[in-house]
């Protein structure tokens, strides 16, 4: 914090702060202070190219000369179908990882519980080591196949950055403001909902980022248990050797990443409290 | 405990006492008890310091008093009620708490900041928006201006004072302040010091605050209380006792030598023969007001707003410029509250063009000015009454009254 004040004249009265006070004008804290160039960077970028790159996929598919089982594994409905399929996957399962992970981190951070917070951050850490496809196929193997079957072990594999960087961002919420609340009358609770989780929240926000594409990857991997998803043509162009259906698949689930890291940015940003 | 001495000023009361029986905090794992057996009357309506070396206690004892530490053994109590009585968080909304740099929640605006305790008292929308005004206004910042504003977006003794403006939003009797201005340059804290005064001036509370610097206490203090280690009472007195008459070693060494200097930090600003100058109102015709000021025999003019608080001081020259007195900005012109001390007065007369410095009393309003002649004519008169006090005491063969501890 700047130690200038617009009481003292020999202060420099360069800050944007100070004039700004000087002429009464209430200065805005910009986007790209706030944020840093390269994020609004990719926020702009990360769009345009995955429209581009689309719009290309598009012009080739219609062009492109195909066999009657290319024709049938890239046919636009059955596509469409298993995109949505995808998308249900990421969606539901990021769904329970931020309703598990948050509420662990926050408890994680809270009184006693904060001695036992390495041992479940370490639990967690040994879930994302456990090869992705591994851990699918034994939760099949353990619950039968199926859709939630996949979401529980896609559930599993996301929880971590979510739970690091709650329990991280909650951390990392300067002491003395947690002091300030509960020495103005706050209950802790409210010190909690007003206080600690809005500050911690842009670390939280990137934790459910890094899960959001974690997770969409991973779903890649569900048609081995059945549950779907983009994975399905790609298995199916690398067991008959097309090589064109392998590559459309591949790309199409790089493109719904590339969304969805975007909107994961784009979460980032309207979730950012003002002020910070 | 001390005797009592009158209150400092007139005007009613807010504030409430505070008592601590024979309170004790150890800290588990410790050998030694942090706060050993302090017992201690905090008069309502007086400003009470709490200084010692670090490690001394002085931040746990404040803390106990709104139980953010709770004390091992021994009872507080504020206006006769055990603060024990009421739960934590329901006495804390009763207690204002300011700490250094504000302490203020970065994602709400200054004026949600401020609301937070009047929010938790179940004040209404109104009621809490007229609050948060009449506190900027209190505090020196402009509502319009700054109601809006973010933290980042202040200058940190803006922040201090939005600080100060919250731990009194709910108008509690009792305000802990644990070393509020340490966080801000000299000249910053100086003025906050004397923004303090002037609010402590028409509020009356009872405050207490931790600080570091003796002459903080002796300036801000009603009563000082000097802390040894494990928040043994070394001497519990006002300034004028403390200086005149250390309890111990012990105090001595820690009020520190050079009476001369004491002086200065004993002596307010109002104790002084101000002097007149020339005042313009703004939005006044140039031309009258520099009538005046050459008919006075004045270089400069103070400028007042129609609060008749100053907004600057310019030469003649400045004046000629334009045919209507223009306004200024408030918040960059430097003024001394009437209950600073000469040290501050020195201080700030030596950055200013125009070899004295504005004085304001309540409510910024303005009173008059002080200049170096006025500073060493009170000197050499002090000077002069200690010298005849000497000879009269060596006739008399009497020594200094004593202070108790």
């Amino acid at each position: 914090m700047s130690a200038m004040t617009p009481t003292t004249p020999q202060a420099p009265k360069s800050s944007p702060d100070v004039s700004a006070a000087v002429t009464g004008a209430r200065p805005r804290v910009s986007l790209r202070e706030r944020l840093g160039g390269e994020s609004i960077g990719l926020l702009v970028v990360l769009p345009v190219l995955v429209v581009v790159v689309f719009c290309c996929y598009v012009w080739w598919r219609q062009t492109a000369h195909l066999d009657s089982i290319e024709e049938s594994a890239l046919a636009w409905p059955s596509i469409r179908a298993q995109l949505v399929q995808h998308i249900k996957l990421t969606v539901v399962s990021s769904a329970i990882v931020v309703a598990v992970a948050v509420p662990l981190g926050v408890l994680l951070t809270r009184g006693r519980a904060r001695a036992i917070a390495p041992l479940v951050v370490g639990f967690a850490n040994a879930g994302q080591a456990a090869p992705s496809v591994g851990l699918i196929v034994l939760l099949a193997i353990w619950l039968g196949f199926g859709f939630w079957t996949a979401v529980l072990a896609l559930t599993v594999y996301g929880v971590l950055p979510v739970l690091r960087n709650t329990i991280t961002g909650l951390q990392g919420v300067d002491p003395t403001l947690v002091e300030a609340g509960r020495g103005i009358g706050m209950s802790a609770g409210s010190v909690l909902l007003r206080v600690e989780l809005p500050l911690a929240l842009p670390v939280i926000m990137a934790g459910i980022r890094t899960a959001l594409v974690l997770v969409v990857g991973t779903a890649a991997l569900v048609t081995f248990i059945g549950a779907g998803g983009l994975g399905d043509s790609l298995v199916s162009g690398i067991n008959l050797f097309r090589f064109k259906v392998m590559v459309s698949s591949a790309l199409l689930i790089a493109l719904l990443a590339l969304v969805v890291e975007w909107a994961g940015r784009v979460l980032e940003v309207v979730f950012r409290p003002k002020g910070i | 405990m001390s005797t009592p001495t009158t209150p400092p000023a007139n005007g009613d009361v807010s504030g409430a006492e505070i008592t601590l029986d024979s309170v004790v905090k150890r800290y588990p794992g410790q050998r030694t008890n942090a706060v050993d057996s302090l017992s201690l009357t905090i008069p309502a309506g007086e400003i009470v310091m709490f200084i010692g070396p670090s490690g001394c206690g002085k931040t746990t004892s404040l803390k106990m008093i709104n139980r953010l530490i709770e004390p091992t053994s021994g009872s507080i109590s504020i206006g006769g009620e055990d603060v024990r009585a009421k739960s934590q968080d329901e006495l804390r909304r009763h207690v204002g708490y300011v700490i250094q740099g504000g302490s203020l929640f970065p994602h709400m605006s200054v004026a949600r900041n401020i609301a937070i305790v009047p929010k938790l008292l179940g004040w209404d929308k109104k009621r809490i928006a007229a609050r948060v005004d009449e506190l900027l206004d209190l505090v020196g910042l402009d509502p319009d201006r700054y109601r809006h504003r973010y933290p980042r977006e202040l200058s940190g003794g803006q922040q201090q004072r939005v600080g100060v403006a919250r731990g009194l939003a709910a108008d509690p009797p009792v305000i802990l302040m644990d070393e509020p201005f340490g966080a801000v340059d000299p000249i910053t804290r100086q003025r906050l010091q004397d923004e303090l005064l002037g609010i402590q001036r028409e509020l009356h509370k009872t405050i207490v605050m931790v600080t570091h610097d003796i002459d903080e206490a002796i300036k801000l203090g009603d009563r000082v209380l000097i802390l040894q280690e494990g928040a043994r009472v070394a001497q519990y007195d006002t300034p004028d006792a403390i200086l005149a008459a250390p309890a111990n070693e012990f105090v001595d060494d820690f009020v520190g030598s050079g009476s001369a200097l004491k002086q200065l930090t004993l002596t307010r600003v109002s104790e002084l023969e101000l002097t007149r100058r020339t005042t313009a109102k703004v939005g006044e015709r140039s031309a009258d007001a520099i009538a005046r000021a050459e008919q006075a025999g004045d270089s400069s003019v103070v400028v007042l707003d129609d609060r008749n608080r100053p907004v600057a001081w310019r030469f003649l020259r400045q004046l000629r410029r334009h045919d209507v007195v223009q306004p200024g900005d408030r918040e960059a012109l430097v003024v001394l509250d009437s209950r600073a001390t000469l040290n501050d007065a020195l201080d700030t007369m030596l950055t200013s063009s125009h070899g004295g410095a504005i004085v304001c009393g309540a409510r910024d309003e303005y009173v008059g000015i002080v200049d170096f002649d006025s500073v060493t004519d009170h000197m050499r008169a002090i000077e002069r009454e200690a010298v005849a006090h000497q000879e009269a005491a060596a006739v008399d063969g009497g020594g200094i009254p004593g202070a108790s501890a």
